[in-house]
């Protein structure tokens, strides 16, 4: 509120509009964790957002270079801790891959199933929080009671909740029983007509449809710039998904579609995000009726030393690429680990993405991003 | 009237009060428990029977807070926009006739006046947001006065509309004149405007908009501006906000269901007027809610075009299709 003599409205063509900057965070509603981001707004219109992260910086990759492998096993559950599953699937594969470990097909298949039912989770999240951001207040508490059913079976053979520690170098801690099959059965058969309920309620509703087609659009070019992954990049219209990509697990056995919708706006990362949910419920099914008997975890040396060298692991998380990558020396502890996560450059391309937008749709962009901000701060 | 005029209107202001006093706080409770039901929870249960004492323990709440005035703010103004939002609302409610009998004050200019006071309204909002001193609370109070400015031409086309109709600006005798079954409701007029029911929903958009409810809560918008022009409010002044949102409701529905359907007229010929007021309007405003807990917030120049583009189209041809009609026949 500067009363300088520029406000008075003396109306000069070549001087610059007056901007002000407004702070989104790190406490609002819409950040949905502890991210800021600074708005030089013109008006009502971005001018120029500078995310602002590191609020929740926790030396992730700092801690796993000081202890064993199995001892870092838990943190890489907290890194997201929405899509738990497929961190420590990354974390497990990678050191697999060096130590040469090949776990039994019984776990891999019961990792595909824990990690799509994990992806559909995670999902839910998303389509209620992002709903909230919209001023939608209802569907968050629909999508709540199906993640709930999730969240039931996986405390069933986990033990925990939201951050699991359910895979094991060289397979899983334990076996899945009878009541969990029947569980997850029970859940595709359950889960299917809620995915047209909320078709029918939030999707083809006019008011949300408008809210977000053609608003905030990522081209491409900008996401291969910023290598953004996941549901970002797809809803950009490139059908990249590592599970496709770089098999990894029994994938390569499941028969599923990548979704892909070439728009690049907000209702394209939408419509990707609830056509996975469909896709995810797809390789449950078969790896259900495919899931071969045996034991669930291969001979694996107590001590844990991996041979000399560079090695990595990525998978397709909820948010798109996590990699791992370990380099080690000999030792028990490695040298270095790296942790590539979606979220991170997915933020990256907000700055160049909301230029112009109003902040309204601003915050819709932010929200079709699906960030997890442990995830970009790590 | 045995009472003398001043104790009458004494009572009635004393009545008028309490009514809007405990009207919000218990249609707080019926917005969250029917906000409950829609979301499969049961909504408040602790307080009271069916939480039905939740009202009192959230007012003693909000009474026992600290009244807060931030240092760099307006404070007179800061202090002086509450008052300005719930007392117009107040005003409006003077001239509403619940029933054959019970009116505060019947002036035959009523319509004008519910829209002249309605209007404050916006000034009311722009002043707290301005007088706050916070950037979100002004981004909030530009959109309140845009919006607000927007709805009002197809909200008063449609009256004008209305007015055509009726022939007289007294709400008692607008009622009046539909009295005697439902089918000599305005609403269901249709020989006089063949669209009859579209200026209603013309009319219900533009109240849920002018009292900036959802899907059109622009100026609160929390997952974008905090609480809007209500983030510097603390303690009652807050209150008073929230009163005065459930009070210009209880406005808006109420010329809603005495423009459109019938005011205190029976359908069934049974019960007093008093009832058949209460359940239209009370009718009306869960249909409020049920808007709000249903859909997302629309975005605010799709909320302009649906106004100068949409509406106001519409509410000038429904007042064009009137006259002729009415001229013709």
């Amino acid at each position: 509120m500067e009363g300088s003599a520029s406000t008075l409205g003396v109306a000069v063509g070549a001087e610059p509009r007056e901007t002000f900057v407004i702070n989104v965070g790190p406490q609002h509603p819409a950040t949905h964790g502890v991210l800021r981001l600074k708005l030089t707004m013109d008006g009502e219109y971005v001018t120029r957002a500078e995310p602002v992260p590191g609020y929740i910086h926790r030396m992730h990759e700092k801690m796993g270079e000081n202890r064993p492998y199995a001892k870092f096993l838990p943190n890489t559950s907290r890194i997201d801790y929405l899509s738990a599953m497929h961190y420590t699937h990354a974390f497990v594969g990678a050191v697999e891959r060096a130590a040469r470990l090949a776990p039994p097909p019984r776990a891999e298949y019961i990792r595909v199933i824990t990690s799509e039912l994990n992806r559909i989770a995670s999902h839910l999240v998303w389509f209620g929080a992002y709903l909230l951001d919209l001023g939608g207040f209802t569907p968050l508490l629909y999508a709540w009671a199906d993640r709930e059913r999730i969240l039931d079976l996986l405390e069933g053979i986990t033990g925990s909740r939201l951050t699991y520690c359910y895979y094991r170098f060289g397979g899983l801690c334990n076996d899945v029983d009878n009541e969990f099959i029947k569980g997850a059965k029970d859940f595709v058969i359950h889960m299917r007509p809620r995915l047209d309920m909320y078709r029918r309620l939030v999707t083809d509703n006019i008011i949300l449809r408008k809210r977000l087609e053609g608003i905030g659009h990522i081209s491409q070019e900008t996401c291969r710039k910023y290598g953004a992954t996941g549901p970002v990049l797809r809803g950009s219209g490139v059908p990249y998904d590592v599970r496709k990509i770089e098999p990894y697990s029994v994938y390569p056995e499941l028969d599923f579609a990548v979704p892909v919708f070439p728009q690049g706006d907000c209702m394209a990362r939408y419509l990707v995000r609830m056509e996975e949910m469909r896709q995810s419920l797809r390789i449950i099914e078969q790896a259900l009726d495919k899931l071969p008997g045996g034991p669930v975890q291969a001979k694996a040396p107590r001590v844990l030393k991996l041979p000399a060298g560079d090695f990595c692991c990525a998978v397709e998380a909820a948010r798109g690429r996590f990699a791992v990558r370990l380099v080690s020396d000999g030792g028990e502890i490695p040298y270095r680990v790296k942790l590539r996560t979606p979220s991170f450059s997915n933020l990256s391309l907000f700055e160049e993405a909301s230029a112009g937008l109003m902040l309204p749709d601003a915050l819709a962009l932010l929200g079709s991003l699906d960030l997890v901000i442990p995830d970009i701060d790590r | 009237m045995s009472l003398a005029e001043p104790i009458r209107l004494l009572l009635f202001l004393a009545g008028l009060l309490a009514f809007v006093g405990l009207n919000a706080a218990w249609l707080v409770w019926v917005e969250r428990k029917s906000a409950g039901r829609f979301q499969r929870r049961p909504g408040p249960t602790e307080v009271g029977y069916e939480g039905l004492l939740q009202p009192v323990a959230d007012g003693l709440k909000i009474i026992s807070k600290q009244l807060n005035v931030p240092p760099n703010s307006d404070a007179l103004l800061l202090r002086l926009a509450p008052t300005m939002v719930l007392a117009p609302a107040m005003m409006c409610l003077a001239t509403i006739p619940f029933s054959e009998t019970l009116a505060a004050r019947n002036i035959n200019v009523g319509l004008v006046m519910v829209f002249a006071f309605g209007s404050i309204n916006v000034l009311a909002l722009m002043l707290a947001g301005w007088a706050s001193r916070n950037k979100y609370a002004i981004i909030s109070a530009a959109r309140v006065v845009s919006q607000d400015v927007a709805y009002e031409v197809p909200m008063f086309l449609v009256v004008i509309t209305m007015l055509m109709i009726t022939g007289t600006m007294d709400l008692r005798q607008i009622v009046e004149q539909q009295a005697g079954g439902f089918w000599r409701w305005n609403l269901f007029k249709v020989w006089l405007n063949p669209l009859m029911p579209v200026t209603f929903v013309v009319y219900f958009t533009c109240m849920l908009a002018e009292t900036n409810r959802a899907p059109f809560d622009m100026a609160e918008a929390e997952s974008e501006l905090v609480a809007g022009a209500f983030t510097e409010y603390a303690s009652f002044s807050w209150g008073l906000f929230f009163m005065a949102e459930y009070a210009n409701l209880v406005v808006g529905c109420a010329v809603g269901t005495i423009l459109f359907l019938g005011g205190w007229d029976s359908p069934l010929g049974v019960l007093p007027g008093l009832f058949w007021f209460g359940l239209k309007l009370y009718l009306l405003m869960f249909a409020v809610m049920w808007v709000r807990w249903t859909f997302p917030r629309t975005q605010f120049y799709n909320l302009l075009n649906l106004s100068w583009k949409i509406l106001i189209p519409i509410s000038l041809i429904i007042l064009v299709i009137t006259s002729v009609m009415m001229k013709l026949f």
